[in-house]
């Protein structure tokens, strides 16, 4: 079957360099699924969570924004920041979000809102990239 | 006369060699920073790599647009009539570094007098805002303590600044100061344009032409703050580089010539001994002459 290379790369580091089946990404104008063979695109993405596929597998990460290009079967996405769902330590994660939560009830001036809902939103999808993840893990030791 | 100057050797053999310690731990500490501090400028060249190629390829995409009269103007890529400058000049917050502080400034004056106009710095690093102040050049803002791993958050607060500067047409360029970190015996200074952004040349075969979502316009009004963001971090990241290179050779040749004079001392340190000796023994073999006279 049909592979793609996806890269995902923050400014700081590398974070991802793999063969992969299918990635689902959040475009400002949507979710995109990228499938091998996809044609060249160039867009921005909006926070949110990364899902790849790959052997009937699925990874989640958790993007604050950047942009996904793709070109000649190949995925870079030039993040933010990204993190893969186990590096995430959930509690600093939900903390981060209660401090947001704070900064958007006490503040009036539109500027700083806007900057809290960014904050906000970056840290909504951290716990629930987070969660989805223990969720997971939970069920697997079940078993 | 000859014991007083040994016991003066001795001191100042054991002052040195106490130097000496120190400038060999301080040469260690910058070795083992500089390589974590090369580790991030490596790790951090994908990144700046891509971001170059996305851009060159959208730069091409709107000439293109604006030959056709509706192309529109983002703000970042405008280029006007120099009447103000200003410069984010990235120093070392500590010395002992060699020469490198002294480059760095160097180089920074010059572009400041060659200028012709005003130039507004922002110093990132206390050598820096020093030069600034002393120079009486007009210092905008001073950032200091980045520490030796800053984050691409940590040096948002200064590309922020100095985008908005421009795009309030505070000022009409932004020149960005640093030391290139080329190798461990070699830093060059550089100053180059940060903004108005200047895409590099793509050849139109090369472009590729990418489906943009939103559009062409939207992503590149995102993506060039992107990319001078970028741009700061990673010169604050080759200076961290070159920091530590130029402290640790600094450092192993401040060793070497402290063990050099340490040879020096000891060598006369000996000869002196020689001597009090000598003259000792002569002292006893001419005072048993006299008494077996």
């Amino acid at each position: 079957m049909a592979t793609l290379r996806l890269e995902i790369v923050s400014a700081e580091r590398s974070v991802l360099d793999d063969e992969v089946d299918a990635l689902i990404a959040p475009g400002v104008e949507g979710q995109l699924t990228i499938l091998p063979h996809h044609a060249a695109l160039l867009t921005q993405l909006q926070p949110g969570e990364i899902t790849i596929r790959k052997g009937g597998q699925e990874t989640n990460m958790a993007v604050s924004g950047g942009f996904l290009e793709v070109m000649a079967n190949r995925a870079v996405i030039l993040a933010d920041t990204a993190e893969r769902a186990e590096e995430i330590d959930i509690d600093r994660a939900e903390k981060a979000l209660k401090s947001a939560q704070e900064a958007i009830a006490g503040r009036g001036a539109a500027e700083e809102l806007e900057s809290a809902l960014a904050a906000f939103q970056r840290a909504r999808i951290r716990v629930e990239v987070a969660r989805r993840r223990r969720r997971g893990m939970g069920g697997g030791r079940e078993q | 006369m000859a014991a007083t100057s040994a016991r003066e050797l001795r001191r100042r053999i054991r002052s040195i060699k106490n130097t000496s310690q120190i400038t060999k731990a301080m040469q260690l500490i910058a070795a083992s920073k500089m390589r974590r501090a090369q580790e991030m400028v490596l790790s951090g060249r994908p990144y700046s790599d891509k971001i170059t190629a996305v851009l060159a390829d959208l730069a091409a995409q709107l000439k293109t647009l604006e030959e056709t009269g509706d192309g529109p103007v983002v703000p970042l890529l405008e280029e006007r009539t120099i009447k103000s400058t200003g410069m984010v000049l990235i120093t070392p917050d500590r010395g002992l570094c060699g020469g490198l502080v002294a480059n760095i400034n160097r180089a920074a004056g010059e572009a400041i007098r060659g200028a012709g106009g005003p130039v507004a710095v922002v110093s990132v690093g206390r050598k820096g805002r020093t030069f600034v102040v002393r120079v009486g050049s007009d210092l905008k803002a001073s950032f200091t303590g980045l520490g030796d791993r800053p984050s691409l958050e940590d040096t948002l607060q200064i590309s922020n600044l100095v985008i908005k500067e421009f795009e309030e047409r505070g000022v009409d360029r932004v020149w960005l100061a640093y030391s290139r970190f080329v190798s461990t015996a070699l830093q060059t200074p550089t100053v180059e344009t940060l903004i108005p952004v200047e895409p590099a040349d793509l050849k139109a075969e090369e472009a590729v032409g990418y489906i943009y979502e939103p559009n062409p316009q939207a992503v590149l009004e995102r993506l060039l703050p992107r990319y001078v963001q970028m741009k700061v971090y990673h010169a604050v990241l080759e200076a961290i580089a070159s920091e530590h290179s130029a402290r640790m050779v600094a450092m192993k040749n401040a060793t070497d010539a402290a063990n050099e004079l340490v040879e020096d001392l000891r060598l006369e340190l000996n000869k002196a001994r020689q001597e009090s000796i000598t003259s000792e023994i002569l002292d006893i073999v001419g005072g048993a002459a006299a008494v077996q006279r």
